[in-house]
């Protein structure tokens, strides 16, 4: 097997050039491992090569990224590397940025596989999770070992394609994408665990950190509703009889349009509900009961509003993506948007 | 309230003219299942089938798994005030063949949900692929409304349960387990010093084939309410839900509840486990505001420092899960959720419905979009017939050699909020 050629980056401080009166020091080249890299080529064994360390002042990358970016790039592609290793910076903040940019670069730009290593409040870390897989490391140099030994599996997978498996598994920083693990104990024992811990006021680590969630706040009052054009649109999965469009009954990955022209009302055995999540006996015998067809109607006859809007837009919300919701809205609301539709009554189930 | 759980071990299961256990070897008459769930003039036929353990087979769609039990001392039997009188049960003395189960398939309502696959890469996600299994199939009368044709196959797998567990009334158990609960005061003064723990279970109470019975009340028209941990062991509560089979609790799961048996497991040394809460998850807000109101208003009643809470279900319950979360916390109560994730297929979306800023411990169990293949089987209990429509499967996702590709939430217990299974996401 070819062993894996390996770059190296580290800042002047790793490469014991200087402290922060070095840190000007522009991009350099050294043959073979330099520093921390030793450790990293030892960890590897005979797997891997360290080919050959970038070296450059943190401040000098920061203050002339736009010089310092492509001259490293560079020097990455002439070594011919397979995988670029940034840091790890622990939780030196402009050391982070420039660890995450190159390491992101690397990949986007070379096509290269990259990792890093970063404390978790680096604010590198925030920056780039999600681009590069980032070990996650204690906050000084002092997690050097730790750092390594987490470090060169995870980047043998990367390069050699192993399916790579969970942020806790790996050690590396969650990157806003979640996957699923086996752990040792059940879930129920791991409650249990959790609840001892927090009673105690002793640390412990949520599996899933609470999301900033995305409320969407109402839109001001139509001011002249019996004139708009109202759209009906739906996540309780009303369809035609026969679902057309096979929308799933759970985690949908398509919505339907559907006409409404001269339909005064949804009648049992030409509509129904796709959804899974919920008792369809009701909606099947009345679809109106989800999407208000009838009583739009009503209201248009006696002037209530100014027209109900000639399509409906439905899709089943039982364990949809909210990725997949947000996509869908994106593409129909083009078409309400061009059909001067002034409202929209959304009902969910 | 004391219960004692005398376990009989049951690694192999057979049919045979004579129903018996020997040597671990549950022995199955047929004949006498089909008659006694026959009796049930909603059911037009049945019949019986095994599943063991490493079989190349799939049980699909399935409505609900039992574990064969009987009362052999205290009052009350198995599934009070649904197949057994309605008595308070959880004291006394319980048989359980450990290993066996009964599960009920057949076409179901509407909906047709849960695979149970014996081998292959779906058996480890699915925790009835370790049990040996007698399966039902059933047929309903035609012409029931589907709210009867639920009941119908719900009792009937209930009904067979008893019928196996009945064989474990005179055997002399293997193990014998003690599990024991003091009232409030007695507790506290048997473990004044230790933290006092509670379990808040929400129950799925959403509709048809979304709903829990307990003691043979639907969990829709409960108000939250307390049980000593041990009556769930009797089947106090029983499932009557399995779509999106992945995080839905069929009957096995609340007889082995097993946060109620951690808890139990450190009961008395690192705290004192008081009580246990239900309450629902209904669909109208005025009953999601009750019930997280009257459970906030429980724990704080009965003193707790410290609970559990776990959810059934995705979606429209997380926002119980929430409102429980925060007027839990709003008391000064500490609290761990236990809930699943619906973060698309690639893992990269919003994993709940809902989100609060109390949730700060949360024990997940794994993420139910989570696409997974699965081998053709030699043999197909039930029908393959539905694996396009269930929740977790598409149009045209059976392959032509036979594999299947779902999400895991088509997959009976795969993502068990209640913590039974293994599987966590990050």
């Amino acid at each position: 097997m070819q062993k894996i050629r390996i770059v190296h980056y580290i800042n002047q401080f790793f490469a014991q050039i200087g402290g922060e009166e070095m840190a000007h020091v522009p991009p350099q080249w050294r043959e073979g491992p330099v520093g921390p890299g030793l450790a990293l080529a030892a960890a590897f064994g005979q797997t891997a090569e360290i080919v050959g360390t970038v070296i450059c002042g943190d401040s000098y990358f920061n203050e002339h990224t736009s010089e310092a970016l492509p001259e490293i790039l560079d020097m990455i592609k002439a070594a011919g590397a397979d995988l670029l290793i940034a840091g790890p910076a622990f939780n030196a903040g402009r050391y982070g940025v420039a660890c995450g940019t190159v390491a992101k670069a690397a990949q986007d730009e070379l096509g290269i596989k990259a990792i890093t290593g970063m404390y978790v409040e680096n604010p590198g870390a925030d920056m780039f999770a999600q681009d590069v897989y980032i070990i996650s490391t204690r906050n000084s140099a002092a997690g050097m070992r730790d750092a390594v030994k987490k470090l060169a599996p995870l980047a043998q997978k990367l390069v050699s394609g192993e399916p790579i498996g969970a942020s806790s598994e790996e050690g590396y920083l969650p990157r806003g994408i979640r996957v699923n693990l086996f752990e040792k104990d059940r879930g129920a024992k791991r409650a249990v665990e959790m609840l001892v811990r927090k009673l105690r006021g002793q640390d412990f680590t949520t599996e899933y950190p609470m999301p900033d969630f995305d409320r969407v706040a109402p839109q001001p009052a139509v001011k002249n509703i019996s004139r708009a054009k109202v759209a009906l649109v739906t996540s309780g999965g009303i369809v035609p009889f026969g679902n057309p469009d096979r929308i799933e009954s759970s985690n949908a990955s398509r919505y339907g349009r559907y006409d409404l022209e001269n339909i005064m009302d949804l009648t049992e055995g030409k509509w129904a509900t796709a959804h899974g999540g919920y008792d369809p006996s009701y909606a099947n015998r009345d679809a109106d009961r989800v999407l208000p067809v009838d009583v739009m109607r009503e209201m248009e006859i006696e002037g209530k509003i100014g027209s109900l809007f000639r399509y409906t837009y439905s899709t089943v919300g039982n364990g949809t993506a909210v990725k997949s919701s947000k996509a869908f809205a994106d593409e129909f609301v083009k078409e309400l948007i061009k059909e001067n539709v002034q409202a929209v009554i959304l009902t969910s189930t | 309230m004391r219960l004692e759980l005398g376990f009989i071990p049951i690694h192999d299961v057979q049919f045979a003219d004579t129903s018996r256990v020997e040597d671990g070897v549950l022995y199955v008459n047929a004949e006498d299942i089909k008659a006694l769930v026959l009796k049930d003039e909603h059911i037009s036929s049945v019949e019986v089938e095994l599943a063991r353990p490493g079989e190349s087979v799939r049980i699909t769609p399935v409505k609900d798994v039992v574990e064969p039990r009987v009362k052999v001392d205290g009052p009350g039997g198995m599934f009070p005030g649904t197949v057994s009188r309605v008595k308070t049960v959880g004291q006394g003395r319980t048989h359980v063949l450990k290993g066996a189960a009964v599960v009920t398939t057949g076409k179901i309502v509407g909906f047709q949900e849960g695979i149970i696959d014996m081998s292959g890469a779906g058996a480890q996600y699915t925790p009835f692929s370790k049990t040996q299994n007698v399966v039902l199939i059933l047929r309903p009368q035609d012409g029931l409304s589907a709210h009867e044709h639920e009941v119908a196959v719900r009792l009937a797998g209930l009904k067979a349960a008893m019928y196996l567990g009945e064989l474990a009334r005179e055997l002399v158990p293997e193990t014998i387990e003690t599990y024991e609960t003091l009232p409030l005061l007695e507790g506290l003064k048997q473990h004044g010093d230790l933290p006092r723990v509670g379990y808040v279970q929400m129950l799925q109470s959403q509709g048809l084939l979304h709903d829990t019975y307990v003691y043979g009340v639907d969990a829709k028209k409960i108000l939250p309410t307390i049980l000593y941990p041990t009556e769930v062991m009797d089947g106090a509560i029983i499932s009557g839900n399995c779509v999106s089979a992945c995080d839905k609790n069929p009957t096995y799961v609340h007889q082995n509840n097993p946060i109620v048996h951690e808890l139990y497991a450190r009961h008395g040394k690192d705290f004192n486990f008081c009580a246990m809460i239900i309450t629902n998850e209904n669909v109208y807000l005025a009953d999601k505001v009750r019930s997280s109101d009257w459970t906030a208003k429980l724990c704080e009643f009965l003193g707790l420092e410290g609970v559990i809470v776990s959810e059934e279900g995705f979606g429209n319950p997380d926002t119980d899960l929430m409102m429980n979360s925060r007027k839990i916390s709003e008391k000064g109560i500490k609290a761990v959720l236990l809930t699943d994730e619906y973060a698309g297929r690639d893992g990269s979306s919003q994993s709940l419905a809902d989100a609060h800023v109390s949730a700060d411990a949360v024990v997940s169990a794994g993420n139910a979009n989570q696409v997974i293949t699965l081998p053709g089987m030699d043999r197909v209990i039930g029908s393959e017939a539905y694996v396009g429509i269930i929740a977790g499967g598409w149009d045209k996702n059976k392959m032509e050699d036979g594999t299947i590709m779902v999400e895991i939430q088509a997959i009976t217990g795969a993502t068990s909020e209640v913590g039974f299974g293994y599987l966590s996401a990050r």
